[in-house]
């Protein structure tokens, strides 16, 4: 076990060093990074001096290792656009990130999990197959459309919500919560529904799949024989033995909704960090870009290695075979 | 089937398992009828569209934001309205899916031509090059392909000089989506060649002296073709949505010749006046396309490939 855990850990730091070297060319290769300090009538001589201060005539890998080291320190330097600091921007921001990720998984997994065991057991019912039908629909709508018709429906049809932005945040500590007033639900509740559509449809086809399977096992059988109460057999016995695969679902999709959180928040307006990465991206603002890769990407890293420890940690057949 | 009787062409072509199974499932059947109905009518635009979007001598600002014909105020000659600029909203679209549906193709023909050929040589090289090809591969799938689309295009635009963005749009998006499809090429391709390269006549290649590459363009590649053409129906779908989702985010096919993505984007500004019909169909016609072509990816998935999940 602790071999593999090394080896996953090795390739994390692989996966990483990459990244890194990816967005460290972001800097030498789009735009001239003076050109983005100093206006357009700067003086060669002023143009001179901040290269120097840059270290830009330093040899390339004594910048990489300057800018890893930097890096590390989650120092990205000033944004081009804005002229902050890259790290005190993404901290504003992630707050609203965090928040519609986090209420978005809540829905993906109540909801998924919940019809994923009521399709799985009540297989033949009218109420499944329409369940199923919608989730093959639910799989190829882009997100961004999901987005537009709860817009239309809920906030310019019904007027019942917000259409965007994030409203009634409460300040706690420097975090800006919209979880602890009714304005702010009313402001997270579509976009976190949408982002959460496409993982909800995934987990419910997963968890059905799996409960099919397990329901067809002879220990199932078994416990039907010894007259245990359904609910008993469902819930105690079949749903337990579905969960390996589901959290491995369960942690790339968290993944999944950070990625997707960059169209949710474009669609909504909601002020993110996927927004932030956007409208970096409109501006060529280099720096935002560097750090929202390296954030983004180390994010990943540790979810992949959570979900890899978790394995072990719920399966004992797996802990036990090799 | 008389057992003595020679078959005829079409008997041999429907005696085929593949042929079977398409006979078989009706899902399968109007899927692929609805894809190439989509296809034939976005290729053919400038046939059969009323209008044509991109002649202003066509387009007249006092038909703009008209509703679908069946509405009060419609009119018959634009059945499904008009947009802002008073383009007929059928040959908008029917010029858009087209755009669509050719980025889309580019991009997964990029994508596969690059993954196939990584992933034949790696499967057949194996050692270092296998390693390192195969760790791009896993590294590259740990970030999900549409940030990772986004970014190459943002570089893909930042790179280009300010005049010519506009211009080479269509093939910065193409790159973009191409470069984060190949992974999955790669590794099914590798999978099968190295199943196929331990074969007798592979061996038998070897020992005649044929070349590598002869071996792997003429005899490896062809039996690892099936499981590509899934990957590559499943991928065209998702293909379309990336584009459409850089277009919807402003970073994909500029409004002078709209996507469907961009059209919805375009779309989108209006909804809040009650102009619907203006995203309403464009969304309508991305939907029924990546949903068409989804489902026969789905049955090819099961038809063509059992164990490929």
């Amino acid at each position: 076990m602790l071999f593999f855990i090394l080896k996953r850990l090795a390739q994390s730091v692989l996966v990483m060093a990459v990244v890194s070297a990816v967005s460290f060319s972001l800097f030498n290769f789009v735009g001239d990074p003076v050109n983005n300090m100093v206006g357009q009538d700067a003086t060669r001589e002023q143009r001179i001096e901040i290269r120097q201060q840059l270290g830009l005539d330093d040899p390339i890998l004594t910048q990489y290792s300057r800018f890893i080291g930097n890096m590390v320190q989650g120092d990205f330097g000033l944004s081009y656009r804005i002229k902050r600091p890259v790290d005190e921007l993404i901290f504003e921001r992630l707050p609203a990130t965090l928040e519609l990720v986090f209420v978005s998984a809540i829905i993906a997994l109540v909801v998924g999990i919940g019809l994923g065991i009521y399709t799985g057991i009540r297989r033949h019912a009218w109420a499944s197959r329409a369940v199923l039908s919608v989730s093959l629909i639910g799989v190829s709508l882009p997100t961004f459309i999901i987005g537009i018709a709860l817009i239309y429906i809920f906030a310019v049809h019904l007027r019942w919500l917000p259409s965007s932005g994030r409203s009634g945040t409460v300040d706690l500590g420097g975090w800006k919560t919209s979880l602890l007033s009714i304005d702010g639900w009313r402001a997270i509740i579509l976009p976190a529904i949408t982002l959460s559509l496409f993982q909800l449809t995934l987990i419910l086809r997963l968890v059905r799949a799996e409960m099919l399977e397990v329901m067809q096992t002879d220990f199932i059988k078994f416990a039907r024989a010894r007259g245990l109460s359904e609910r008993a057999i469902h819930f105690r016995h079949a749903l337990r033995n579905t969960l390996v695969p589901v959290i491995t679902i369960i942690g790339l999709n968290i993944g999944g909704l950070i990625a997707f959180s960059v169209i949710t928040e474009t669609v909504f307006q909601w002020p993110g960090t996927g927004l932030m990465f956007i409208q970096a991206v409109d501006f060529v603002d280099v720096p935002i870009m560097a750090a929202y890769l390296v954030f983004v990407a180390l994010l990943f890293v540790i979810i992949n290695l959570v979900v890899d420890i978790l394995y072990f940690v719920v399966d004992p057949r797996i802990r036990l075979g090799n | 089937m008389q057992p003595n009787r020679p078959m005829t062409r079409w008997q041999r072509f429907t005696d085929n398992d593949i042929v079977w199974s398409f006979l078989h499932s009706p899902g399968a059947m109007v899927a692929a009828v609805v894809t190439v109905v989509i296809i034939l009518a976005c290729t053919m635009a400038p046939l059969i569209a009323p209008f044509d979007p991109f002649d202003p001598a066509q387009i007249s600002l006092w038909d703009g934001k008209l509703p679908p014909a069946w509405l009060e105020g419609g009119q018959p000659q634009y059945l499904l309205g008009t947009d802002n600029q008073g383009r007929d909203m059928l040959s908008t679209i029917l010029y858009g899916g087209r755009l669509s549906i050719m980025v889309g193709l580019a991009a997964v023909c990029l994508g596969m031509v690059l993954g196939v050929t990584l992933g034949l040589v790696s499967g057949y090289v194996g050692g270092v090059t296998d390693a390192v090809i195969m760790r791009i591969a896993d590294v590259q799938l740990t970030i999900p392909g549409i940030l990772l689309a986004i970014l190459i295009n943002g570089i893909g635009r930042a790179v280009l000089p300010l005049e010519l963005r506009e211009e080479f749009a269509i093939y910065v998006v193409i790159i973009a989506i191409g470069l984060t499809d190949w992974p999955q090429f790669a590794r099914v391709t590798r999978g099968a060649t190295l199943v196929e390269a331990n074969k007798e006549y592979v061996q038998a290649a070897r020992i005649i002296g044929l070349p590598g590459w002869l071996i792997l363009l003429r005899h490896i590649l062809p039996n690892t073709l099936r499981p590509v053409l899934v990957i590559a129906t499943i991928g065209l779908a998702l293909a379309i949505i990336a584009e459409a989702t850089l277009s919807f985010l402003g970073q994909g096919i500029p409004p002078t010749t709209p996507s469907l993505g961009t059209l919805i984007r375009v779309g989108n500004e209006y909804l809040f006046s009650g102009l619907w019909w203006i995203t309403f169909f464009p969304a309508i016609a991305l939907v029924v396309l990546v949903f068409a072509v989804n489902l026969l990816g789905d049955w090819m998935r099961d038809a063509l490939n059992p164990k490929l999940r």
